[in-house]
């Protein structure tokens, strides 16, 4: 176990290293979100301060997620997938290395966005380990979110196209800049399927003064419940298709 | 000798096609094995269903040991493998792309970039150390993807068309690299449809044609299997296609080839056939530049057991998209 984690690492920190220029992660997960929150910050300097968990969880999900797009769908393409599954390595440990790999990213751009919204707005960190897991979790869903797509397309712009259908309605359905208690029936149903509506949940328990709608300690335990899911499902899928594939 | 590969009765099926027909073969500790054929003969997906990048349909392969479809981690730890494509990483240097794949291997900390810069300097790369694997000219990623394949000490290495779409030298320095790495104790299986490489290179050729192994033993007995055929090779000033079909159908002529400027009779019946054959040449206005008898070769072998022709093996397999300049 040891061993696959060390390896997960190796994985990650070369992904890492590797893919952080390449256009399409700078274009979805860097500058997309940036954009977003001066678009928001210029429109209205002061008033954004109810948007800041919304901004900072979509940040963290465009990011996560493109990464997660290219560190499969373009290795795939050149034929550099191959070189892991030659490795003596198993599934498990492939997959949780490109997870890391894309979560490390997301993370450190949304760190980066909060880093410079938190002083703006004058906020503060309340349940500072409950905002710090909230990260993580999210990060992780997230990857898995975009490996799962990615497993299943061969280009990186398909990828990228089959994550919008993902990520555009859960800008809306999630509570980024509006609340799931002011939608119109059914679509909060759909928001509690998606994990974007818990972490912007969880981190308006964080940063706004507990004005979540259900419990933080609830949000982390579903969001860890999506991590799980995704990764066995994903896991699947992976196995699957790299089955097909080869 | 041990076998370091057993493989039995190997089958593979892709949808409706079969790509391998029930093959089984031994590779001795320290020999190295080639498997020749034409492309699309089904070398590629024997290599990479031993090497566990395939899953058989049926049979399996035993590598060092370990049943490939059982223990393919194991199997992968024994075992270097060079694909038919270079395909490390393109933004990765070379140093780099080494000490990753050693740390994909479990090499100890310590020891991969020793092992890493000793591996530049056998296989030539020194100088190049500091480029990314993408700026490499092809025989450079090729070496490169070699020297990637043995950074764990291998005991088994596999190469499946190693020299490809490189030019001479390039193709002969890393002949020269294979018998080396023989030398050393390495156990080869590779793959081509050149066969003067296989001839070259390998102790032992298999020859596979339409999935289906033809024959398997050293490129001398191959050889033997055409003893009884004579070669007559006359050398003219030009050639007419049309003469193929005059000459084969002269008494004793087995077989016609016609190769830019020179003819190739095989026969049995050496001593009958000459004066004929230079007869009706020097009838149709011929202008006879050499003769020469000689030795049946291994491509002559290879006509004799597959039936087909030897240009099919000139034809090289269009190259795959990657990272290759």
């Amino acid at each position: 176990m040891r061993e696959e984690i060390k390896k997960s690492y190796f994985i990650a920190k070369k992904d890492m290293g590797t893919y952080y220029l390449k256009p399409p992660l700078i274009s979805w997960g860097l500058m997309l979100p940036i954009v977003f929150v001066f678009a928001f910050y210029f429109r209205n300097p002061m008033g954004i301060k109810e948007v800041v968990p919304g901004l900072i969880g979509l940040t963290l999900l465009f990011s996560c997620t493109s990464m997660a797009a290219i560190v499969i769908t373009f290795e795939k393409r050149i034929g550099a997938l191959e070189r892991l599954l030659l490795a003596p390595l198993n599934f498990r440990t492939i997959l949780l290395g490109k997870t890391l790999g894309s979560t490390l990213f997301g993370l450190m751009v949304a760190v980066f966005i909060t880093l410079i919204l938190i002083p703006l707005m004058g906020l503060s960190v309340k349940h500072f380990w409950a905002f710090i897991l909230i990260f993580i979790f999210s990060g992780l869903a997230f990857s898995l979110l975009g490996i799962l797509i990615s497993v299943g397309v061969k280009e990186v712009f398909e990828a990228m196209t089959m994550s919008n259908f993902f990520r555009f309605p859960m800008i809306f359905l999630c509570g980024v800049f509006f609340p799931v208690s002011s939608m119109p029936f059914p679509l909060p149903i759909l928001s509690y399927l998606l994990p974007l509506t818990y972490t912007v949940d969880g981190l308006k328990h964080s940063l706004l003064g507990d004005k979540g709608m259900i419990p933080l300690t609830l949000d982390l335990l579903i969001l860890l419940a999506f991590v799980i899911l995704l990764f066995s499902l994903s896991l699947f899928i992976f196995k699957k298709r790299i089955r097909q594939e080869f | 000798m041990v076998d370091a590969i057993r493989v039995s009765d190997l089958t593979k099926f892709y949808g409706p096609i079969q790509a391998v027909d029930h093959i089984s073969f031994d590779v001795k500790e320290g020999e190295i094995f080639g498997f020749l054929g034409p492309n699309g003969a089904g070398k590629t997906t024997t290599i990479r269903t031993m090497v566990g990048l395939t899953q058989p349909s049926s049979g399996t392969a035993w590598i060092d040991g370990h049943d490939v479809t059982k223990e393919p981690v194991e199997v992968k730890k024994t075992i270097g493998l060079v694909p038919e494509t270079s395909n490390l990483y393109g933004e990765l240097t070379s140093l780099g792309n080494l000490i990753y794949q050693a740390e994909l291997y479990g090499v100890p900390r310590k020891e991969r970039k020793i092992r890493s810069v000793q591996l530049l300097e056998e296989f030539g790369l020194k100088e190049h150390q500091e480029k990314p694997f993408q700026k490499l000219s092809r025989g450079l990623k090729r070496r490169l993807t070699i020297a990637a394949a043995l950074i764990h000490h291998p005991k088994i290495l596999f190469l499946d068309e190693p020299t490809t779409g490189l030019d001479v030298m390039s193709a002969r320095g890393l002949r020269k690299l294979i018998l080396n790495s023989k030398k050393k104790g390495l156990t080869i299986f590779l793959t081509t449809h050149y066969i003067p490489e296989a001839e070259t290179l390998c102790d032992r050729i298999a020859i596979i044609v339409q999935g289906k192994i033809r024959i398997i033993d050293t490129p001398e007995n191959i050889k033997a299997q055409v003893k009884e055929t004579e070669i007559l090779e006359i050398g003219l000033d030009q050639l007419s296609e049309d003469l193929k079909g005059l000459l084969l159908s002269l008494d004793g002529v087995e077989k016609v080839l016609i190769d830019e400027k020179r003819i190739r009779f095989h026969t049995r019946k050496l001593d009958q056939v000459t004066s004929p054959i230079i007869k009706s040449l020097e009838e149709q206005g011929a202008k006879i530049q050499s003769i020469n008898t000689l030795s049946p070769s291994l491509e002559d072998a290879f006509v004799k057991i597959t039936g087909f022709d030897s240009e099919l093996m000139r034809v090289d397999k269009p190259m795959k998209g990657g990272p290759e300049s």
